[in-house]
């Protein structure tokens, strides 16, 4: 599944200093649905490549983290639960690093 | 799977017609982009007007790190300014800590909303003010203490430029995580006098950022069970009272330099005067002395 993320506010330095990537996600075990949950998995594993604790905490993301999906606040689309689609933007925004 | 993707279904629940993008933590709403600006403007109009915050004819200095905050506050002032005929003279007032390769992204976009804005833009350095920059003060201190350093020059620094510009009114932009993270700190270092200020619309507070990072992860955990917790730890702040038999420090000004202070000089007199004697630690730590042994706080248990 081909999707667009972007991190800021601070994220981006945990993945390169590289703001926005165009990833290509397998599924797995004839999965055909992707969740947010296994985007956030994903993420931890191949692009955070420092301090994770700044991104994640426990099975979610550290709270004082902004999720987008397509523009739009994932406390609307189910959280963790969010499913996505092919050519789905993904934003993750810090708001922790200051004003 | 259709059937669970309602995402791009939902609407707003204010116009009934676009797709909701937010749910305001304040009401749990869920609205869309538009609606939250309209909402989050005329609420900021609605606060200037109900407390009187400015006059016609003012000169407003707006404080501008380059930040989302005062970004954000630049913006709206601008807006509401326009909009409603507040009739101010509004500036842009800019601080550079001369910290090489830090300022120079937030300057940027500092410049580029001085251009967006049609606001004049001016820069105070703390070269200029105080003879020494971040960069030369760190090399003397070190990195561990010069928070302190920082924190009481860029307050001062605001105060500096504001009267550099002739201004009647200096404007910080805040978000409420910030405010209800120091109504937290306030508690819980028993700082009376700060306490009831920090909510306050019209006084300023400086507070040091050291041990900020805990209390923001917890208001943020607090949020997360309750959406309306930050909302409320500010409106705890704002009806905090003082038994009259406190004695609250009283406001006077530097005797070096005029700046108000509550002591014989101010803060930033304190720490320049130790820089500029070659003793850059006084003034840091609550007396003389006192840096070994400090006291650490206990665990706190909810």
């Amino acid at each position: 599944m081909q999707l667009t993320l972007e991190f800021g506010g601070g994220l981006e330095l945990l993945c390169d200093s590289k703001k926005i990537h165009d990833v290509n996600i397998e599924q797995h075990n004839g999965e055909d649905k992707l969740i947010m949950k296994d985007l956030l998995s994903w993420v931890r594993n191949n692009l955070i490549k420092e301090r994770p604790e700044m991104f994640m905490k426990g099975d979610t993301v550290r709270p004082g983290v902004l999720v987008l999906v397509n523009d739009c606040d994932w406390e609307l689309s189910g959280q963790l639960n969010t499913s996505l689609e092919e050519k789905d933007v993904v934003v993750f925004i810090s708001t922790l690093h200051g004003g | 799977m259709e059937g669970e993707r309602k995402r791009g279904a939902r609407l707003c629940s204010v116009c009934k017609k676009a797709r909701a993008s937010v749910k305001r933590p304040k009401t749990l709403e869920q609205i869309c982009r538009e609606c939250f600006y309209d909402a989050f403007e005329s609420e900021i109009h609605q606060v200037i007007v109900e407390n009187e915050l400015f006059k016609v004819g003012e000169r407003v200095a707006i404080g501008a790190s380059g930040g989302k905050d005062s970004t954000v506050l630049a913006y709206v002032l601008s807006k509401l300014n326009r909009i409603h005929n507040y009739g101010l003279h509004l500036f842009l007032l800019s601080v550079d800590e001369g910290i090489t390769g830090y300022r120079d992204d937030s300057l940027q976009t500092v410049h580029r909303n001085q251009l967006q804005y049609g606001l004049p833009l001016q820069l105070v350095s703390y070269k200029d003010l105080y003879g020494w920059t971040m960069d030369e003060i760190v090399q003397v201190i070190g990195l561990k203490n010069n928070c302190t350093f920082c924190g009481v020059f860029r307050r001062q620094a605001l105060d500096r430029g504001a009267a550099l510009l002739n201004v009647d009114k200096l404007v910080t932009g805040h978000n409420a995580d910030d405010i209800a993270e120091t109504v937290l700190l306030n508690l819980l270092r028993g700082d009376v006098a700060r306490l009831s200020r920090c909510t306050s619309i019209t006084t300023g507070i400086y507070s040091p950022n050291a041990y900020r990072g805990f209390a923001r992860e917890f208001i943020k955990d607090l949020e997360r069970i309750r959406p309306r917790a930050i909302l409320d730890i500010i409106k705890s702040g704002e009806s905090f009272r003082i038994c009259t038999g406190t004695k609250m420090p009283e406001q006077g000004t530097c005797q070096r330099c005029g700046y108000i202070s509550s002591q014989k000089w101010c803060k930033a007199c304190v720490l320049l005067d130790g820089l500029n004697r070659g003793l850059p630690k006084l003034g840091i730590g609550r007396s003389p002395g006192s840096e070994k042994g400090s006291k650490q706080c206990g665990t706190l248990h909810f």
